[in-house]
């Protein structure tokens, strides 16, 4: 009997790579790629693991398939850049067992710090480029991906989106099938990537460039799906989608095989058809290859480079039309309620500091009304950052604030960085005990890892001492005394690192005895909101309410009240 | 099979439940034969952000999302994110707005809102009842079974 699951774009990859016989997937969380390697480490036949950050997982990766087993590196698009160094060297090297490279792009940024388009970095690399549009899909050319990679010995890009990732779909699963583990034998000119060595592997990977072109052309992987010839789309991922549900009647030229582009393909479809466009997410891609091909083409508008596709954004696109950014009017995100990065950003929005920030859940500290943080760039940038910060605007003015599982990402670098260059001041790593913007993955310092078995812990303490700081100290996050020990820190002619551990309410959803809230002595001076909880708001009346069924009780709203509205339990 | 697509649009906050009960939506339409596509729209959701799921099934689905004015069912567990998303709603579709205070009048523990409400979206549906009942087991993973099934069926069976 055929099983059917209800499976997300990144569930049904997971499970395509474990049907294809994958023995190794290495990842570092990042949304919306995190469910991939999540979803794969049920499985006892793969050797499922949490990295430190993508470089070290890509070569993780690439080492099994050196070693001669099928293997799967997967993350985000700016996860993807992290791996870029060994990424674009083992394009030339080639594999051994089938690789693959799952990268998920986040258009219109649901959780990512930037839009980038990784179908360039197919290109750039010189990799072969796969483009599932639903979960179904992803699921058969996973399958697909690890035989084209033995095929042209080289790591193949799984592209997907969003959309792709997150959405779920039934998807009809099958059986794993073993694959015999190739051997490795000692070969200079393909694994070392000398100058010399290195020369002659360009030369063949241009050759192989023109091959997979070739192949692309019969891959039944691109379609062409003639209907009115008045309008021929040239579309991909996702996109194609999209195009199917605003015009059904339209000729589809549909891309899943993208990169190297099936030139014969995209040439006998523009023979074929009266108007031509080209409907894809993002960076103008396809587009401007096929006018490179001398083919006329319709454009869109700059402004549908911006954020992701939906039907009747194609519809304008078509119609030729600019978009109209309408302003968000969606709720913003904040800090859980018991959230122990909380009485972090109370005390430094208190001490009126400037704070240099990272990745994770404490990025919201930037938003009103709390405002205390000011600078987020990407991982394990709130330390380095912060080391020149503290160094040209004082090293009682800054603090650098970067969390437990960024700070081992590519955080403790900075921290050797700063502690060799002689920066003062103090860095506040968030420690709470997760990688909590993800949904709570293991890191190194948890001593957990992805399977959930207990594993060697990294001692933040420890690591931070190597690393070069003066002075370590740890600390409560809701000690009531955090505020003066930041400030006390700061002052100090040293580099300081204060570890604030607390953990995560993911992980620990203890409720405590909760405040008493005193309506009577409430003056609605709205000092309490300054806190950002969603337990304290105004109620219909536009007095200030705790709502008890989501207060935990973690009393830092406590702190901010002048009038004894808000006490502790037991001392009202 | 009936070529029509049906289209929910669950909305709310981070933490209600929207997307539990939309999964548990789309897993009952799928064990009932019908394709389904699930996405959401959100930002950071887990933290107490808007979150909005597109439901829609059918004999073949196309694009995961849907557009303004095709939802046929819009079901809130926030009223502020159902005044948000209302153009969503088509012109003869079924607003549960009321039926969210009732949920909130007839569910002392909220935990099971999102329950109540997934009984009042089954009246209006063409699915079984024995795929909803495997599917809320599914889709709450086993935990209060007996107590999620009565509130649905309560829900379902109320007028």
């Amino acid at each position: 009997m055929k099983t059917t699951l209800l499976l997300s774009g990144d569930e049904a990859i997971a499970r395509g790579a474990y049907e294809a016989g994958l023995k190794v997937a290495a990842a570092y969380p990042g949304t919306p790629s995190t469910e991939i390697l999540e979803y794969v480490s049920q499985f006892p036949e793969v050797d499922a693991q949490w990295a430190v950050n993508e470089k070290t997982s890509y070569e993780v990766a690439l080492g099994a398939s050196i070693a001669g087993v099928r293997s799967m590196y997967s993350s985000k698009h700016v996860g993807l850049n992290v791996a870029m160094d060994p990424l674009m060297t083992s394009i030339y090297s080639g594999i051994t067992g089938g690789f693959i490279v799952v990268v998920a792009d986040d258009p219109q940024m649901a959780s990512s710090q930037n839009e980038q388009d990784c179908r360039l970095l197919a290109k750039f690399a010189k990799m072969p480029m796969l483009e599932p549009s639903s979960p179904s899909e992803a699921y058969t050319m996973t399958k697909m991906a690890f035989d084209l990679s033995e095929k042209f010995d080289t790591p193949v890009m799984i592209r997907i989106t969003t959309r792709v990732a997150h959405t779920k779909e039934n998807v009809e699963i099958g059986e794993r099938v073993e694959v015999a583990d190739k051997p490795f034998v000692p070969n200079a000119p393909k694994y070392v990537m000398a100058p010399g060595f290195a020369y002659k592997k360009h030369i063949a990977l241009e050759a192989k460039l023109l091959e997979m072109a070739k192949y692309a052309d019969e891959s039944e992987l691109n379609t062409i799906e003639i209907n009115d010839k008045s309008m021929g789309i040239i579309t991909d991922g996702v996109a194609y989608l999209y195009v199917k549900e605003a015009f059904p009647n339209a000729s589809v030229l549909k891309l899943g095989f993208t990169y190297p582009f099936p030139d014969e393909k995209i040439k006998e479809f523009a023979k074929q058809v009266k108007d031509l466009f080209v409907i894809e997410e993002l960076e103008p891609f396809i587009e401007e290859h096929v006018k490179q091909l001398g083919i006329p083409v319709k454009s869109k508008d700059i402004s549908y480079r911006i954020g992701e596709l939906n039907p009747t954004l194609v519809k304008e696109i078509i119609e030729g039309k600019t978009k109209v950014e309408k302003p968000a009017n969606s709720r913003k995100p904040v800090m859980c309620p018991g959230c122990s990065h909380r009485p972090v950003f109370y005390a430094l929005k208190k001490l009126g500091v400037i704070v240099s920030g990272d990745i994770g859940c404490y990025t919201l500290g930037a938003l009103k009304p709390l405002e205390a943080l000011h600078t987020t760039i990407c991982m394990g940038a709130g330390v380095t950052v912060f080391a020149s910060m503290s160094k040209i605007l004082g090293s009682n003015k800054v603090v650098g604030v970067v969390g437990d599982s960024t700070f081992v990402h590519s955080g403790i670098e900075g921290l050797i960085d700063a502690a060799y260059n002689g920066t003062k001041g103090l860095l506040l790593v968030l420690d709470n005990g997760t990688t909590g913007m993800t949904g709570a993955q293991h890191n190194p310092s948890t001593g957990i890892n992805a399977k959930g078995e207990k594993t060697k812990k990294l001692s933040l303490e420890e690591i931070s001492k190597a690393s070069g700081a003066d002075i370590v100290e740890v600390i409560d996050a809701f000690a009531d005394n955090l505020q003066d020990k930041i400030k006390e820190l700061m002052n100090k002619d040293a580099l300081s690192v204060l570890i604030v551990r607390y953990p995560c309410r993911m992980i620990d959803r203890t409720k405590k005895p909760l405040p008493v809230f005193d309506s009577s002595k409430c003056k609605n001076c709205n000092a309490c909101l300054v806190v950002d909880c969603p337990a304290i708001s105004k109620n219909k009346e536009n007095k200030i309410a705790l709502d008890e069924y989501l207060c935990v009780g973690c009393d830092v709203c406590v702190k901010t009240c002048k009038f004894g509205a808000l006490t502790k339990r037991g001392n009202e | 099979m009936d070529k029509k697509i049906t289209n929910i649009l669950f909305c709310g906050t981070g933490g209600q439940g929207v997307l539990t009960a939309s999964e548990i939506a789309s897993l009952a339409a799928m064990y009932d034969g019908f394709h389904v596509k699930k996405s959401e729209v959100h930002g950071m959701a887990q933290r107490g952000g808007s979150v909005e799921s597109h439901v829609r099934f059918g004999e073949n689905v196309s694009s995961p999302l849907m557009e303004a004015g095709q939802a046929d069912f819009l079901v809130p567990f926030y009223k502020d994110e159902h005044d948000r998303l209302i153009s969503y709603l088509s012109k003869d579709g079924k607003d549960l707005v009321d039926d969210l205070e009732q949920a909130h009048l007839k569910c002392e523990n909220k935990k099971f809102v999102n329950t109540y409400m997934l009984g009042r979206l089954s009246k209006y549906l063409n699915v079984s009842e024995a795929s909803w009942l495997k599917a809320l087991e599914v889709g709450f993973k086993g935990r209060f079974v007996e107590e999620n099934r009565k509130v649905f069926l309560d829900a379902r069976n109320d007028k």
